[in-house]
C-alpha cells in the first residue's frame, strides 16, 4: 500500500528510504507492544487453569480473595490474574509457550506436579530455596508434599497447595436396585468386575463402571484409570512403571498386560461407558456432571476432589451427593499387601524462570498459604491437606464427608515418577488403553507397541523386570 | 543517471512490502524450518540441539505418520476432487439453468455453509453426526437402522464435513467460468445435434479447463490443511482413524510436546502439497 502511493508523486530516494524504515520500525514496536509482566514492577501477574465448565467458578472465587486480601496488605500493589480456560493438555501446551519468553512469561503460574519436572528441566521455573528458606510456615508442610515439586538437581521448585486421593466411588441407589451391599469394599478386580456384572444385569440404563481411557481423556485416563491398576499388580510396593535403582522406565513386565486386560474387560463385556461416549474429550464433565447426579453411573474410578463440582454455589450443587454416594478403596489385583491402592499428584505454585516480579509473586504465594487460606482453599477445592496444621484441625476433617477417607489414603498411595520422560510414556499409555479399549489391538500387541514406544521416548533407558 | 541506479531507484518503491514480505513471511518459515532439523521440544528438554534428518526419518519408519498420510489422501480424494469439486461444478451448471428465484436460495444456502467459521460449522456437523444427532434422528424416523457415524466412519463424516463447508467455492469459480462460455458455442452445438452430456464433456469442460486447474489446486492446497473442521467433530480419533497430517502434525507438536518433530511433519505436509500443485500445473498446460 506505502509503495502505491507515493509513486505518483516522484519522490526522492531518500524520502523513500525514509517511509520504508518508518513502516518497518512501526509494525517492529508494534509487534512488541504486548506487554510482558516485566511491564509494571506493583503487578504480579497469575496465571490458573480455569474449569472448562462455566458453572464450576471454585478457583476463580479463591483466588479473586485472595487477591483482595492481598492488594489491601501490599498497599498500591495490584494483582492481574490470567485465566486460562483449556483442557488439561491444552493448558500445559499453552503455558509452556507463555514461559519461553520474558514478553508473555507471567510472574506465578499454576503447575500440575505431572509436568513440573520436565518444565524444570527446560529451565522454564526458579528454585525457590531462597524464598523458601526464609519463609517459617514452610515446616508446616508434610514431608512427601515437598517433594513433589522437587528437581533432580534436589533444588524445590513449587509450593504444593494440596493433593489428591483416588478411589472408587459407587453409587447406593444403584446399589440397592442391583441388590449389592450399601459397605461394599470389593477385595481383588474381580470383586470390581462381579459388582459391575452385577449391575450390568440387574439394573438396565446404567453404565455399571466407569475407568477412563484413550487418548482423549489424557493424563486423566493414564493415572485415574490405568495406573490405579498397574499400581495394584506385582508385589504392590515397588514401582511398576519406573525401577529407581537404574533409573530405567520398566517395559514388557506382566502386570502391564494384565491391568490392560482389565481396561479390556471392561470395554469388551459393555460393563463400561459406550467407547464412543469414554472417548469424547468431555466425558469427564458429562461423569461429573451428569451421569453421577443422576445416578447412572454404577461405579466410577475416579479422584478425591469429585465434590468440589457439587458444592453449593458451583452450579451443579448436589446437596445429597454424601448420601447418594460410597466410596471404596480400590484394591490391589488379587488382594495382596497392602490391600488398597492409590495414586497422588496435585498442583503447586511456581515461579517462572523469566518472571518479571518473582519476589513479589512470591508474597502472593505466602498470602495464598497462610494456614486459614490454605484450610479455605483445601475445602473449597475438595483438596487433600499437605500442611499439617491443617490436616489435625478438627474444622477441616469434617468440613465434607470423604474427607477423612481420602486424607487416610495418603499412607498408602503412590507418587508418579513424573520424571521429563513422563508425559510421553504417559501419551504411549493412553494409546496402549485406547486401542484396547476399541478393540483395535489385542492386549498383547499393545503392550509390545507400547514397550517400543517406550524405548523411542525414553532414549532407550528401559528394563525388563 | 546511470540504467543501473535507475532500475534501483525504480525498485525502491517495492522496498516496503519487500521488507514486511522478508520479516513476517519468510522469516517465520526459514525458522519453521530451522527448527524441523533440531530435536527442540517443548519441555523436558534443557538444549535443543542440530539433528540433521533425523526427524525425516523418524517420520518415514513411523506406522502413525503413514497413517497419517494416507488418511490425508483420502479425505483430500473424497471431499476435494470428488466432492467439493464435482458438486460445486453440478451445482454451478444447474444453476444456469434454474428460475432467478431458485438460484438466489440455492446459492444463498451454499454460500452460508462457507461464510460460517469453521469452529462453527464443525460444531453444526458433530451435532449433525453425533449418535444422539440430526441424521440419527432422520434416520430413525425413516426406520432405517442407526448408528454412530463419528465412531464408525469418521473420515466419511468429516469428509462430508468438509464437502458441506467448502462447495460453495468451487460453486462460485464455476458459475463464473461458466458464464465465460459464450452462448453461440453451446448453440451452435446444440443446432449439430449434440446432447447435454456431450455438450459438457466436448464444449463445456475444455473451456473451463483452466478454471478446473486453478480450483483443484486451491481446493485441494485449502483441504490438505483443514484442522479446526477435524479437531472439533473427531479429534483425529477415535483411535487414529481420522488423523489427518495436521491433526497428526498438532498432537507430536503440542500434546507430546515434540516441536521439532512436528515442524518436520509441516514441512512434509508442505511437499504432499506441492506435489499436487504440480501435477495440476502439468494438467493445466497440456493443450494450451
Amino acid at each position: 500500500m506505502a509503495a502505491e502511493e507515493v509513486v505518483p508523486v516522484r519522490p526522492t530516494a531518500v524520502s523513500i528510504l525514509a517511509l520504508a524504515l518508518v513502516t518497518t520500525a512501526a509494525t517492529a514496536s508494534l509487534t512488541s507492544c504486548g506487554s510482558g509482566s516485566g511491564s509494571s514492577p506493583d503487578t504480579v501477574r497469575v496465571s490458573f487453569k480455569q474449569s472448562m465448565d462455566n458453572s464450576v467458578k471454585v478457583t476463580d472465587n479463591y483466588l479473586a480473595g485472595v487477591k483482595k486480601q492481598f492488594e489491601k496488605e501490599y498497599p498500591g500493589k495490584k494483582v492481574e490474574l490470567v485465566p486460562i480456560k483449556a483442557s488439561d493438555a491444552d493448558y500445559y501446551t499453552k503455558l509452556q509457550q507463555m514461559l519461553r519468553s520474558p514478553r508473555t512469561a507471567p510472574d506465578l503460574v499454576y503447575e500440575d506436579t505431572f509436568l513440573i519436572n520436565s518444565d524444570i528441566t527446560s529451565g522454564y521455573l526458579k528454585p525457590l530455596d531462597s524464598y523458601l528458606a526464609k519463609w517459617k510456615d514452610w515446616d508446616q508442610f508434610v514431608g512427601t508434599a515437598k517433594t513433589a515439586a522437587r528437581g533432580e538437581d534436589g533444588k524445590t521448585y513449587g509450593v504444593p497447595d494440596g493433593t489428591d486421593t483416588r478411589g472408587l466411588w459407587f453409587d447406593k441407589r444403584v446399589f440397592r436396585k442391583a441388590g449389592l451391599p450399601l459397605d461394599w469394599q470389593p477385595k481383588n478386580w474381580d470383586d470390581v468386575l462381579a459388582a459391575a456384572r452385577t449391575i450390568k444385569n440387574k439394573v438396565p440404563g446404567v453404565t455399571p463402571l466407569n475407568v477412563y481411557t484413550g487418548k482423549p481423556a489424557g493424563e486423566t485416563a493414564a493415572m485415574q484409570g490405568f495406573e490405579m491398576l498397574l499400581y495394584g499388580t506385582g508385589d504392590g510396593t515397588s514401582d511398576p512403571l519406573y525401577d529407581k535403582a537404574s533409573k530405567k522406565w520398566i517395559a514388557g513386565s506382566q502386570g502391564f498386560k494384565d491391568a490392560l486386560s482389565f481396561v479390556e474387560t471392561v470395554y469388551k463385556d459393555k460393563l463400561g461407558p459406550d467407547v464412543s461416549d469414554a472417548l469424547d474429550p468431555n466425558y469427564r464433565t458429562t461423569v461429573w456432571g451428569e451421569l453421577m447426579p443422576e445416578g447412572k453411573l454404577g461405579i466410577n474410578l475416579d479422584g478425591s476432589w469429585l465434590p468440589q463440582t457439587w458444592l453449593q454455589g458451583s452450579g451443579r450443587a448436589w446437596a445429597d451427593w454424601s448420601k447418594d454416594l460410597g466410596l471404596a478403596y480400590m484394591p490391589t489385583q488379587h488382594g495382596q499387601a497392602p490391600g488398597k491402592v492409590s495414586m497422588s499428584g496435585g498442583w503447586t505454585w511456581a515461579i517462572p524462570a523469566k518472571a518479571g516480579n518473582p519476589g513479589l509473586a512470591f508474597d502472593f504465594v505466602k498470602t495464598m498459604q497462610t494456614k486459614a487460606n490454605a484450610e479455605k482453599w483445601y475445602i473449597a477445592n475438595s483438596g487433600i491437606a499437605v500442611r499439617k496444621d491443617v490436616a489435625d484441625d478438627p474444622s477441616y476433617v469434617n468440613a465434607q464427608p470423604g474427607i477423612k477417607f481420602f486424607t487416610d489414603l495418603v499412607a498408602s498411595t503412590h507418587y508418579r515418577p513424573a520424571y521429563p520422560a513422563y508425559p510421553k510414556v504417559s501419551t504411549a499409555i493412553q494409546d496402549a488403553m485406547e486401542g484396547v479399549t476399541t478393540g483395535d489391538a489385542s492386549v498383547d500387541k499393545a503392550a509390545s507397541q507400547y514397550d517400543t514406544t517406550l524405548k523411542d521416548v525414553t532414549d532407550n533407558q528401559v528394563t525388563t523386570k | 543517471m546511470s540504467a543501473g541506479s535507475r532500475r534501483l531507484l525504480r525498485a525502491l518503491p517495492l522496498t516496503p512490502a519487500l521488507v514486511l514480505l522478508l520479516l513476517f513471511l519468510a522469516g517465520p518459515i526459514a525458522y519453521c524450518a530451522y527448527i524441523a532439523f533440531t530435536d527442540l521440544q517443548l519441555t523436558g528438554q534443557a538444549h535443543a540441539s542440530f539433528v540433521g534428518f533425523a526427524n525425516f526419518r523418524t517420520a518415514f519408519h513411523d506406522d502413525a505418520f503413514l497413517n497419517a498420510v494416507w488418511l490425508t489422501l483420502v479425505f483430500t480424494v473424497l471431499s476435494s476432487l470428488l466432492g467439493q469439486n464435482t458438486l460445486g461444478l453440478a451445482l454451478a451448471a444447474l444453476m444456469r439453468r434454474a428460475s432467478k428465484p431458485v438460484r438466489t436460495l440455492t446459492g444463498g444456502i451454499v454460500i452460508t455453509a462457507w461464510v460460517l467459521p469453521e469452529v462453527v460449522a464443525g460444531f453444526l456437523l458433530y451435532a449433525f453426526f453425533r449418535r444422539e444427532g440430526t441424521l440419527n434422528a432422520i434416520l430413525d424416523f425413516l426406520r432405517l437402522p442407526s448408528q454412530n457415524w463419528l465412531f464408525t466412519l469418521p473420515v466419511l463424516a468429516v469428509s462430508f464435513a468438509n464437502v458441506w463447508r467448502g462447495t460453495a467455492f468451487s460453486m462460485l469459480v464455476y458459475s463464473a467460468a461458466l458464464d465465460e462460455i459464450p452462448d453461440e458455442i453451446e448453440e451452435s452445438a446444440e443446432v449439430d445435434g449434440a446432447g447435454g452430456w456431450r455438450r459438457m464433456w466436448h464444449i463445456t469442460l475444455p473451456m473451463i479447463r483452466r478454471s478446473i486447474g486453478t480450483n483443484l489446486m486451491l481446493n485441494t492446497l485449502q483441504t490438505l490443511s483443514v484442522f479446526g473442521l477435524i479437531w472439533v467433530m473427531t479429534r483425529g480419533g477415535p483411535g487414529d482413524r481420522s488423523q489427518t497430517l495436521p491433526l497428526f502434525m498438532y498432537e507430536q507438536a503440542f500434546q507430546n510436546s515434540m516441536i521439532g518433530y512436528g515442524t518436520a511433519v509441516a514441512l512434509l505436509l508442505l511437499l504432499v502439497g506441492s506435489l499436487f500443485s504440480v501435477v495440476y500445473m502439468r494438467l493445466l498446460r497440456t493443450e494450451v
